[in-house]
């Protein structure tokens, strides 16, 4: 590849008009989208509050009480009442943001990255490879996830590493079979194959050909997966397999505060309110970002 | 002579989707007699297509707005009510479309399909109904038809499927058949087979067929006559023979001058018109196609030519016609060697 | 396009001379399995014989058309030709070096390039313009810069304004544009050989006869060769020097455009040369030359695998699968009644009406 050829006409150079890329097209549509900026701005707010937590809480979330033991909503030092020990459950909701907030987005970035990465391998290598590999992540896929990851957990002993490595390996194989089935579809367009012609080598094909085309609709489906991780999350501290008292985690505080249900239901179910609007937020953005990809261009 | 089977009068057909209008046609006017096969041709985005669905007011109706007249067999089509549609769609008019693998039902068999369409329209028992089909079968020449009612229509052929929708379109004896680009998708040995069974059906049957298709070979072997549309008009019509032998407007002449076998003699380039059509969104004020025709002038631009009656049957919409053949003899005189 | 091999500007990789043929293809075949047996015990025996031993070459500086049905290979062996798809068997020789052994695979395809039939999904949808067309360049170790110019002069090349198009996204250009581009991208790598599978077949007439005209300009000005591959027999005719036809994965006839137009010698040929719609209505087809559909390439007829639609045929047709071989000189073709002492008695009259159904 040396020089031109001798009859390709040179140009004069003007200012080339560029168009918005795909990721600012995506973001133009999802900021347009009220519902799903109204889940951003709650998930935003959560986030700020678990980060700032130290500063935000009245009061100390590990000093207990025997005489303030579960006081309902609006006493006085107590906003939201408090727990069975006599904690102040605000503070303890807007610590219990971290761990929350920690193991719903944590297993399901690390899945995100080893399923994309064994996702695109079986469905650009394709053959018996995508095969073998496919068939060992059905077997993981063929049981339900919550019985997995409780199996798991139970396996390997609470705490809040073990949980978090359960709940990677129950979203692992979710997100492997989508990245395989999209990657599969790229890897027979046309314009793969044009990269294949030019004499670009796999890996470069699946940097700059594949990768920009699948991480979209995986993205997607991870960003969907949160709320699946909170709850199940919540469920193996709730079992005693995941965050271990006293930390305070939302799933953990419900399933203490359990016990409180006849005589303080309002603030036995605040974690749970917590978990809820934390999960439906995470889907309606996923939801936003999915219809904003999605627009027929 | 008798009242036309189809008559198209000033159809315009827009489409508002969110936020946009598409003026995809734009004051058509059509009479396709009993018995008689009209050709709509033209390139994608010309209007052909939508004028087609039109006569069954097949486009979705909350994003539609028709205007004009529009009335087939004497029924005025856009004042229909929806039982009065359906007793419209299969039974007087019905459709073929390019690809049947998209308009059969791929789970059940032909001769299902076939039994269930007579029944919906006629009080006839299933017996009947299926001694109807193989009927049909024959009729489009399926070979080993009895067998072939059996079928699913992914297990026949490209050409075969083909007749079979045409055996499905014909199940309640319609008066009109539309076609929309039917042999597109085929093979050529195939597509002359279906022409030529278009052909005898229309003569057999006496239906009148409106034939839509982007290939004037396809449609110069089924059609007595041929209108050629542009950006939603139609720019010119007339008998098939005089408008393939005496072309009058000049993207007429340019697209048969594309087809024509002298100007595919090897080494000489290909006379092409340049640029492309305009978009529907943003239709020019005056004529279409003056954006890319080489004798437009301001006055062309203004306002759109109007439909000039040319004598036995044939029409064309442009303002310079008479000026045409000198024009083009200035144009053939400059582009002689020197 | 013009035909003289003279003509054409002096390639420095030339190697073997302008009577070198620039691609030999030999007994290429490629059948795809219908069943995936799981343990490999028992052989597969049903298959798709796409293309069944193929054989021709294209000469330098030519345009060799190749038409054929839908199912008759001619994409497959587009496939072939570009190494998109491995053959079972057979063999390439490209300027006298055979594929794998004398030349690498990297350096056959910038020597070889293909221009795809949708113009749309052969772009990526992410890549702007000017990164698809200058992505062959850098995977060859032009830099980035340097690639992105040439990119600008292909495109203004191909008619397209640099500064308009080479920022934008396949989605913003119609696809008489997206096919410009398409053949840019392959110019990108300076290839001798262009294989345009039904390159311009989707578009309409009026953009295709643009298209071509700048195909015409471009092997003038290029020296480049075309396989044209297309089931518009006009445009066929049209563009190539050679045409090969093919039927049911075999090659049945090659030669000379205009000799093959005028004088078909392959019962096919001339059969689909007669289904050519006449645009001329006082001259229609009162018959169609042919009837029914193609056979199943999974299990083609005996002997000549055209015995069965053929109005010339005979007994022996299917028994005896046809030798291809040179009946006129330059003019080749796979069928008995051309061939010497094979047991076809042409003294018979044809039966026409044999083939109607």
């Amino acid at each position: 590849m040396t020089a031109m050829h001798p009859e390709t006409i040179s140009v004069e150079r003007a200012p080339v008009q560029r168009s918005r890329g795909h990721a600012a097209n995506v973001l133009r549509r999802l900021l347009r989208n009220p519902v799903a900026m109204i889940a951003a701005t709650v998930i935003l707010l959560l986030i700020l509050m678990a980060v700032f937590a130290p500063w935000l809480m009245p009061q100390d979330p590990f000093a207990t009480s025997m005489l303030k033991r579960l006081k309902p909503i609006g006493t006085e030092g107590l906003p939201l009442g408090s727990d069975e020990l006599g904690r102040d459950l605000l503070s303890r909701l807007i610590l219990g943001a971290r761990l929350s907030l920690f193991m719903g987005i944590a297993p399901v970035i690390i899945a995100f990255v080893i399923g994309s990465a064994i996702g695109i391998f079986a469905g650009y290598v394709g053959g018996w490879a995508n095969s073998l590999i496919m068939r060992c992540i059905d077997v993981l896929y063929a049981f339900p996830s919550v019985l997995l990851a409780i199996a798991l957990s139970g396996a390997l002993g609470a705490g809040i590493v073990n949980a978090l490595v359960s709940l990677t390996v129950v979203f692992i194989p979710q997100i492997a079979r989508i990245a395989e089935s999209v990657t599969t579809g790229v890897r027979r367009s046309d314009y793969v194959d044009a990269a294949r012609a030019s004499g670009a080598s796999a890996l470069l094909i699946v940097r700059r050909h594949v990768l920009g085309n699948v991480i979209g609709p995986i993205f997607v489906y991870a960003t969907g997966l949160i709320s699946v991780s909170m709850i199940l999350a919540s469920g193996l501290s709730f079992l005693g397999l995941g965050v271990k008292p006293p930390e305070p985690e939302w799933g953990l505080m419900l399933n203490t505060l359990r016990t409180a249900i006849y005589t303080q239901p309002w603030v036995a179910a605040l974690p749970g309110v917590m978990i809820f609007i934390t999960s439906v937020s995470f889907n309606m953005l996923a939801d936003g970002l999915r219809s904003a990809m999605e627009v027929k261009q | 002579m008798s009242d036309p089977m189809i008559r198209l009068r000033e159809l315009y057909v827009e489409f508002n989707p969110p936020g946009k209008r598409i003026q995809a046609v734009n004051g058509v006017d059509l009479t396709v007699d009993r018995g008689e096969v009209v050709a709509l041709i033209g390139e994608s985005g010309s209007g052909k297509s939508v004028t087609l669905r039109a006569m069954m007011r097949l486009h979705p109706e909350k994003t539609t707005r028709y205007s004009g007249a529009l009335e087939v067999a004497g029924q005025d089509v856009l004042g229909m009510g929806g039982g009065a549609l359906s007793q419209l769609r299969g039974k007087r008019v019905a459709m073929i479309f390019q690809e049947p693998l998209l308009a059969l039902d791929p789970v059940y068999t032909l001769g299902e399909q076939i039994v269930e369409a007579i029944r919906r329209h006629e009080p006839l028992g299933r017996a009947e109904a299926r001694a109807r089909a193989l009927q049909l079968f024959e009729r489009v020449r399926i070979p080993s038809p009895e067998r072939r009612l059996d079928a699913y229509p992914h297990e026949m052929s490209g050409g075969m499927r083909q007749r079979a929708m045409i055996a499905l379109a014909l199940a309640c004896n319609p008066q009109v058949l539309l076609a929309d680009e039917p042999t597109t998708a085929l093979d050529a040995t195939v597509q002359i087979q279906i022409l030529l069974l278009l052909r005898d059906l229309q003569r057999e049957l006496g239906l009148s067929i409106v034939f839509v298709t982007h290939d004037i070979g396809a449609a110069a072997e089924v059609a007595d006559r041929m209108a050629v549309m542009y950006a939603g008009r139609i720019v010119e019509e007339g008998p098939a023979s005089e408008l393939l032998t005496r072309p009058r407007h000049p993207y007429t002449r340019a697209l048969l001058g594309s087809r024509d076998e002298g100007a595919l003699r090897k080494g000489r380039r290909l006379d092409t018109i340049g640029g492309a059509p305009p978009d529907l969104a943003r239709l020019p004020a005056g004529c279409a196609f003056a954006a890319r025709c080489a004798f437009a002038d301001d006055a062309c631009r203004a306002a759109v030519p109007e439909r000039r009656e040319l004598g036995a049957r044939h029409a064309a919409a442009c303002r310079r016609l008479d000026e045409l053949p000198a024009l083009l003899a200035v144009r053939a005189d400059e582009a002689l060697p020197s | 396009m013009n035909p003289t091999p003279q003509v054409l500007p002096k390639d420095r990789r030339d190697l073997g001379g302008p009577r070198q043929p620039l691609l030999i293809v030999r007994d290429l075949k490629k059948h795809f399995p219908l069943k995936k047996t799981g343990f490999g015990l028992r052989r597969e025996r049903l298959a798709v014989r796409a293309v069944d031993g193929v054989s021709f070459e294209i000469l330098k500086g030519e345009t060799l058309g190749v038409v054929g049905e839908s199912g008759c290979g001619k994409s497959t062996t587009a496939r072939l030709l570009m190494q998109l798809t491995a053959q079972d068997s057979g063999e390439l020789v490209f300027d006298g070096q055979a594929l794998g052994a004398g030349l690498s695979l990297r350096e056959y395809r910038r020597q070889t390039q293909m221009v795809f039939q949708d113009s749309y999904s052969s772009l990526n949808p992410r890549m702007t313009i000017e990164d698809s067309i200058a992505f062959g360049p850098t995977v060859h170790g032009v830099s980035r810069r340097e690639a992105l110019a040439r990119a600008h002069d292909l495109l203004a090349r191909v008619g397209l304004e640099p500064a308009r198009f080479a920022g934008r996204y396949p989605h913003e250009l119609s696809g008489g544009q997206r096919q410009r581009v398409n053949i840019a991208r392959a110019l990108a790598l300076e290839p001798r050989l262009i294989i345009l599978d039904e390159s311009v077949s989707a578009l309409d007439k009026s953009v295709e006869a643009q298209v071509l005209n700048l195909l015409q300009d471009l092997k003038q000005d290029f020296g480049l060769t075309y396989l044209f591959i297309s089931h518009d027999l006009g445009v066929v005719r049209y563009v190539s020097d050679r045409v090969l036809v093919m039927y049911l994965g075999e090659v049945v006839e090659v030669g000379e455009a205009e000799a093959l137009f005028e004088r078909p010698l392959h019962p096919y040929t001339e059969a689909l040369l007669r289904s050519m719609p006449s645009t001329d209505p006082l001259k229609r087809t009162e018959q169609a030359p042919l009837a029914g559909d193609p056979p199943n390439p999974i299990d083609p007829p005996s002997g000549c695998r055209f015995h069965t639609r053929c109005a010339y045929a005979q007994p022996v047709c299917a028994e005896r699968a046809p030798r291809f071989h040179e009946a006129l000189p330059g003019h080749a073709v796979a069928c008995l009644r051309h061939e010497p002492e094979s047991g076809y008695d042409r003294r018979l009259i044809p039966v026409q009406e044999v083939a109607h159904v």
